[in-house]
């Protein structure tokens, strides 16, 4: 019988009419990156949080090394050698990098803390896997990369032996991401445990020892990744076949209608310090502009002063002619542009109203759902119906549906159907997959290139690369707040698309102007 | 999922449905508050003074049944106040300043009262909506300074109670038609401008009463079926969200702390315009620096009443009838404070009432088997994330 550090047996964990899981097994071998395969709702964050003492399993039973344990909080998972690296990081942002790893844990002498003791353990640490961080750095300071490595470290400062990573790739650029991999590698030739959280394939054929599969909070299947492939490993995952590239026709590109001039925006983290830095460039009806870069590079902030949310410092915005620089958010959206926020939840939707309340919040205010400022709440459920029917959200009510008990992606579905449905001519899409599923990344894509065949301009802010180079028709890189490249998606590689978000390579201003006359 | 499970489901769904109908969880929960506030209240008075608390608890409790219009009476102010404070908070924002505003109303309505020579069949309406007036001034400032430079209004609105108060108590000394100075308080009101009476012996019960609760019968129809309502209650649900949908998140933050304003200033004019018993005399004002308890007191009520008008009503009803009831526990001895002491402690327990329905049905559920399981993992759940919600908006605050 072969030795597993951790089992997790029949666990079964359930939530108001779902069962998040159902009877789960996973076994976990010592020495060995298990990847965790699943839709977005399929289970695997519930299956984790119980493991990391989170929740409270219905049913089943936790094994370590062979013996039941009962895990009631995340101090019991860290007593047993558990570590997770969130997929939304847990820092202090004002603590340097130092004061974050030891937060919990700090070495002291009556109460005093011994930094110095801390700090040689973390550089020793540091040096030992190759995480390279500064030990003084501010979080608030630091990339997104090292501030991965930083929760990397917080897991080996406090000696896990059981490492969890919820899609610890979502956030780095290729090179970072080949870099993490090897780190992983690295640990589990170690003999530490790996349990990897992701939907992306081709990092799990990669790196990943085993696999299990997760769908509909039902276990699939563990299969040994190097008999299997991609294609059957989605076929578990979505129960179908899906397909991986966008299809698409040429696009017909017509007039423009948003274009931008020398925009420049305020930083909001430093002092003296712009964001967004003298960005120009247009998008024209009938294409997909891409806006790539990696997160943190002034995309957030040109997308707030492009829809209204933040005042541009400098510089000019025009839509369909009309200059909209000092335009309201209502007069933005009267204008024709329609905007999928990067957070649904704190912009996209009010989660506390109704699914058909947050379905005409771009048009409450408009005649056909108000009259004389009473609102008509047999036309907009009408509407709701309608937009669900079409766009096909599922909900446990239908139009009365508490928007926060519905799934993620339906959530997403809402929103796109909200910002579709209205009159528009531009729609500004901000990370539409960002947190979704498979099955549902290939519904938002094809929504997308359908808006565009209909004629609209779409600007695409993504930091997917697959996603900005199956969707696109053009990709603008932008790196530290400037528009550092402008490329084909037929003719350049993820490779070199890499290499521009990283900021290593860069064209001139003027040769993207030129670019942009052709 | 969904569907799969949609058999299930169908059985569920007419319960489920009744609760969103009435706020059932909320009606629950505020019960479950005040059920818990008066056993401790008992044992209150039990330690006090163990020989009378049977009788002490039965005045608390049903000793407002005999005096049914008073207890209407002294409910109308802290309803109104309740409204301004709950009204407020639908928009996320938290109206301290009820205490000032009630003031700022009850000036103007007396100044209206004393000053103003008018036909003695409209004189108290004018007078009535110089308090509103008055009211909206005092919810305008905090409102203005909370829009336009993102000056916190809970500061604001503190700050302005006192400036009321004394700025109210200034004019009234100041005033030799208005004011008595050796009887620290203002002259009796002339008889046509206090409000009507209900005519119901030994009670000063009036038809403010009546006014208040149609005022909250209305405010509730503004906040379900208008769009001003949806924008107030989305901007008070997620800010962020409402800011994006482009609606006018400084005009509407104004206009709430104006309407909260004048609902307190109501409450102020309907308190001192009050018909009195005694002929030839009338409710008075005294000029002795303290913020009027109303005005806190209304924060009870809203909390109570879970910032729906229309359990602001009963909950209005409800205080005011154990106060009654407190009152007359001083018969065996006690101090009327007490009944602070019972009040106070429900609305404690209201603050995490949710969570005890919670405790409470799991309780249930552990008894009679899986028979509601969904729904209460459904409330645990809901209860949980409120609380994260509160706690983010806190931290979002405190930034």
């Amino acid at each position: 019988m072969e030795k597993y550090i951790i089992e997790m047996i029949n666990i079964t964990k359930k939530f108001p009419g779902i069962i998040a899981n159902d009877n789960i097994t996973l076994r976990l071998k010592k020495g060995e990156i298990h990847a965790l395969l699943g839709e977005n709702g399929a289970g695997k964050s519930t299956l984790m949080s119980v493991l990391f003492g989170l929740y409270q399993p219905d049913g089943g039973e936790i094994r370590k090394n062979g013996k039941v344990v009962k895990i009631n909080n995340p101090n019991d998972a860290n007593d047993l050698g558990i570590g997770m690296v969130h997929q939304h990081f847990k820092l202090v942002e004002i603590f340097t990098v130092l004061e974050n790893i030891i937060l919990g844990v700090e070495p002291n002498k009556m109460g005093f803390l011994q930094r110095k003791v801390a700090r040689e353990k973390v550089i020793e640490l540091s040096e030992k896997y190759g995480l390279r961080v500064d030990p003084d750095a501010l979080i608030e300071d630091i990339s997104v990369g090292m501030q991965q490595r930083v929760e990397i470290l917080k897991m080996l400062y406090r000696d896990n032996e059981i490492l969890i990573f919820d899609e610890p790739t979502a956030v780095l650029t290729p090179q970072e991401i080949k870099e993490l991999l090897q780190i992983m590698k690295g640990f589990a030739k170690e003999g530490k445990s790996i349990l990897f959280i992701t939907h992306k394939l081709n990092e799990i054929m990669e790196v990943a020892d085993r696999c299990t599969v997760l769908r509909k909070g039902k276990c699939i299947g563990t299969v040994d990744v190097k008999d299997t492939t991609k294609e059957e490993l989605s076929r578990m995952m979505v129960g179908r076949d899906i397909s991986f590239s966008v299809d698409k026709k040429e696009p017909k590109v017509g007039d423009v209608v948003l274009s931008v001039r020398n925009l420049s925006v305020a930083s909001k983290l430093h002092k003296n310090k712009d964001a967004v830095k003298n960005v120009s460039f247009d998008v024209r009806a009938g294409e997909i502009v891409c806006l790539a870069g990696i997160e943190g590079n002034g995309q957030t902030e040109f997308v707030y002063a492009l829809t209204g949310l933040d005042k541009p410092k400098s510089g000019s915005i025009t839509l369909c002619g009309k200059d909209i620089t000092k335009a309201s958010i209502r007069d933005r959206s009267i204008a024709g542009m329609s905007h999928i926020p990067e957070d649904r939840h704190k912009h996209g939707l009010v989660l506390d109203y109704k699914l058909e309340e947050n379905l005409v919040l771009q048009r409450y205010w408009q005649p056909e759902f108000q009259k004389a400022g009473f609102i008509k709440f047999d036309a907009v459920r009408e509407y709701a119906e309608k937009l669900i029917d079409k766009f096909d959200i599922r909900s446990s009510q239908g139009p009365v549906t508490m928007t926060r008990s519905m799934s993620g992606g339906n959530q997403q579905k809402a929103i796109i159907a909200r910002e579709t449905d209205k009159e528009h001519k531009l729609l500004v899409a901000v990370q539409p997959t960002r947190g979704l599923d498979v099955g549902a990344i290939e519904y938002v894509h094809k929504q997308l290139v359908a808006i565009r065949d209909s004629g609209k301009a779409v600007l695409l802010v993504s930091l997917e690369l697959d996603e900005v180079m199956d969707v696109s028709d053009r990709i603008l890189v932008m790196y530290e707040g400037e528009i550092v490249g402008e490329l084909d998606p037929k003719t350049t590689t993820v490779e070199e698309l890499g290499l521009y978000m990283s900021g290593a390579k860069r064209d001139t201003v003027k040769e993207i102007n030129d670019a942009g006359k052709k | 999922m969904q569907e799969k499970n949609s058999t299930i489901k169908k059985n569920k769904y007419d319960l489920k449905s009744i609760k969103d109908a009435i706020g059932f969880s909320s009606f629950t929960s505020a019960l479950m508050a005040i059920f818990l506030g008066l056993i401790v209240g008992f044992i209150v008075m039990l330690a006090a003074k163990p020989s009378s608390a049977l009788a002490g608890f039965q005045n608390v409790v049903f000793g407002g049944f005999g005096r049914i219009g008073d207890v209407f009476y002294y409910a109308t102010p802290i309803l109104m106040t309740g409204l301004a404070v709950g009204f407020a908070f639908k928009m996320g924002l938290f109206n301290i300043g009820a205490s000032g505003q009630y003031t700022m109303g009850m000036f103007f309505a007396l100044y209206v009262g004393f000053m103003w020579d008018l036909p003695s069949s409209i004189h108290w309406i004018v007078a009535v909506l110089a308090g509103m007036i008055g009211g909206m001034l005092w919810g305008f400032v905090p409102g203005f300074f909370k829009a336009v430079l993102n000056v916190n209004e809970v500061i604001t609105s503190i700050m302005f109670n006192y400036i009321g108060m004394y700025l109210v108590d200034m004019w009234i000394q100041a005033s030799p038609v208005m004011y008595v100075s050796n009887k620290t308080r203002t002259k009796y009101l002339p008889a046509d401008v206090q409000i009507p009476s209900l005519g119901i012996p030994g009670s000063n019960v009036n038809l403010g009463i009546i006014l208040a609760i149609l005022i909250a019968i209305v405010l509730y129809i503004v906040l379900q079926k208008t769009t001003f309502g949806y924008e107030l209650k989305a901007t008070g649900l997620n800010k962020h969200a409402s800011e994006y949908a482009g609606m006018k998140g400084k005009r509407n933050i104004i206009l709430t702390m104006v309407i909260a304003g004048g609902l307190s200033g109501l409450g102020g004019a309907f308190a001192i315009l009050a018909p009195s018993g005694i002929a030839g005399s009338s409710m008075t004002y005294e000029p002795i620096n303290i913020i009027a308890a109303n005005g806190f007191n209304g924060m009870a009520v809203a909390l109570l009443g879970n910032s729906h008008p229309i359990g602001i009503i009963f909950s209005a009803i409800f205080i005011s009838h154990i106060q009654r009831g407190g009152t007359l526990a001083s018969l065996v001895g006690y101090k009327p404070e007490i009944i602070d002491v019972v009040i106070a402690v429900i609305i404690y327990f209201s603050a995490f009432a949710m969570i005890m329905n919670t405790a409470v049905a799991n309780f249930f559920k552990k008894r009679f088997g899986k028979n509601h399981d969904d729904n209460t993992a459904l409330e645990v759940q809901s209860t949980e994330s409120n609380i994260k919600q509160a706690s983010d908006n806190n931290i979002r605050e405190a930034e």
